[in-house]
C-alpha cells in the first residue's frame, strides 16, 4: 500500500532534502512525495487530487503570499480530517498556539529530526490502514 | 542597542536556515557514502589491490571530510543559538529575589560545571556575603546566567594561570555582595591571569573572545551587559591588574520600577 505525503516550503532545497531523506521509503514504494513552493501551490494540488491517497500534509510556516498558518487554516475547512504538521525554524509559542488553535496534528522545528518524523508518519491514521 | 539585538535576533535566523541545510544535507551524505560502499563492495573486491586501496582512501576521506562539515557546523549552531539567547533578553519574570541566594546556586552550578567538564579542575571559593540584604526585584533567569558567565570567565582566568605560570598557585574566587541605599552590589573576583590593558575596552564588545577557537563564542559579556545595563538598569564594571586579578562589580536598583526608569 503506498501513501502520498505533501511538502509545501519556499526553500527549493527543501524538496531534495526529502527526497534523499526518503529514498528508501520511495523505492520501497511506502510513500509518494509531492512538492509545493507555496500555499497557493499546495491548494491547487490538492484541488486536482493527489494520487496515491494522500495522509498528511508538512507546511512551512514564514513562505511569500500565503503563509503556512493561512494554508493551514484553508485546509483544515476543506478537509477537517487531513493531518497537517507544521515545520518552521522559528520554534516560538505563540506560533506554536496558533498551528494548534487552527487544527495542526503536529508542530516540528527546523532542523527536522527525520528519525521523529518518519516515526509520527507511522503513527498517523491513514498510514496503518 | 535594542536595534544591536534585533540585528542579531535578524542574522541570527537568517544564517540558521542555510546552516540547517548544511548540516543537513552534510549527515546525508555520511549515509549515501556508506550505501554507495555497500553497494560496490562486491565491484570492488574484484579490482587490483592497488585501486581498491586508493578506492578506500579516496572514500575514507571524503567521510572525513563530510564529518568535519558536520563537526563545524553544530559549531557555527552553536554560535547562532547564543545569538538568539542573546537578543531574548526581557522575556523571564520578574520576581522578588534573595540575591544572596541566587549567587550561591549560580557558583554551585557553575563550579560543578566546571568539574564536570575537567576532573582536575579546582578553585577555592570565597563568599562574603551581606546577610542583611532585604529582597530585590530581578529576573533570576537572566541574572543567574550573568553569574554563570563571570563565574566561569573566573574559574577559567584562575585555572590558566595555574596552568601558566606554576602548579603551587592556589586558584581563587570570592564573591562578595553588599546593600547599598536602593542598590545591591556584587563583586566577582578572581585571582586569575587579568586583562591587558589594551583588551579593556573591548570586554563587553559582542563576539570579542581571548579563548581558543571553538571554545568560546564571545558572547558571554555582552549578554551579560545587556542584561545588567538594558534589561535591570544597572552597572557593570571590569577592573583587573594583568597577571594579579579580575574583578567585576555590577550594581542593581533595588525595584524594577528604578530599572525601568533607567533605561529611558
Amino acid at each position: 500500500m503506498s501513501f502520498s505525503i505533501l511538502i509545501v516550503d519556499d526553500e527549493p532545497d527543501v524538496a531534495e532534502m526529502f527526497r534523499q531523506r526518503f529514498r528508501r521509503e520511495a523505492r520501497q514504494g511506502t510513500y509518494v512525495l509531492h512538492f509545493a513552493a507555496s500555499g497557493e501551490e499546495a491548494l491547487d494540488k490538492l484541488a486536482n487530487g493527489v494520487r496515491p491517497e494522500l495522509i498528511v500534509i508538512l507546511s512551512d510556516i514564514n513562505m511569500p503570499g500565503m503563509d503556512g498558518l493561512s494554508l493551514l487554516r484553508e485546509i483544515k475547512t476543506q478537509r477537517p480530517d487531513l493531518p497537517v504538521m507544521m515545520v518552521t525554524a522559528y520554534g516560538d509559542e505563540d506560533r506554536r498556539r496558533q498551528a494548534e488553535e487552527a487544527g495542526a496534528l503536529q508542530f516540528l522545528s527546523k532542523p527536522v529530526d527525520f528519525d521523529l518524523l518518519k516515526e509520527e508518519l507511522r503513527r498517523l491514521p491513514g498510514a496503518s490502514a | 542597542m535594542a536595534s544591536l539585538g534585533q540585528l542579531t535576533a535578524g542574522i541570527a535566523h537568517e544564517i540558521k536556515n542555510p546552516l540547517n541545510f548544511v548540516n543537513n544535507f552534510a549527515g546525508l551524505s555520511v549515509e549515501l557514502l556508506d550505501e554507495l560502499k555497500e553497494t560496490a563492495a562486491p565491484a570492488v573486491a574484484s579490482l587490483g589491490e592497488d585501486t581498491r586501496a586508493e578506492i578506500d582512501e579516496i572514500v575514507g576521506m571524503l567521510t572525513g571530510n563530510l564529518e568535519k562539515i558536520a563537526e563545524h557546523g553544530r559549531r557555527a549552531d552553536g554560535i547562532v543559538k547564543s545569538m538568539l539567547a542573546h537578543s531574548r533578553g526581557g522575556s523571564g519574570d520578574w520576581q522578588s529575589t534573595d540575591i544572596n541566594a541566587l549567587v550561591e546556586e549560580a557558583l554551585n552550578l557553575a563550579y560543578h560545571g566546571a568539574r564536570a567538564q575537567d576532573q582536575n579542575f579546582n578553585i577555592t571559593l570565597e563568599r562574603d556575603f551581606d546577610r542583611n540584604i532585604a529582597p530585590i526585584e530581578l529576573v533570576p533567569q537572566d541574572v543567574t546566567r550573568v553569574f554563570l558567565n563571570l563565574f566561569g570567565n573566573g574559574f577559567y582566568a584562575a585555572d590558566r594561570r595555574r596552568h601558566e605560570v606554576d602548579d603551587a598557585f592556589r586558584p581563587t574566587l570570592n564573591v562578595t555582595t553588599r546593600d547599598l541605599e536602593g542598590e545591591v552590589e556584587i563583586r566577582v573576583r578572581d585571582n586569575g591571569t587579568g586583562i591587558p590593558p589594551e583588551l579593556r575596552d573591548k570586554l563587553f564588545q559582542p563576539f570579542f573572545t581571548t579563548k581558543p577557537t571553538g571554545e568560546g563564542t564571545g558572547l558571554g559579556l555582552s549578554i551579560s551587559y545587556d542584561i545588567v545595563t538594558q534589561q535591570h538598569g544597572g552597572t557593570i564594571k571590569a577592573d583587573s591588574v594583568f597577571g594579579e586579578f579580575t574583578e567585576f562589580t555590577i550594581r542593581l536598583p533595588r525595584s524594577r520600577r528604578a530599572a525601568t526608569a533607567g533605561m529611558t
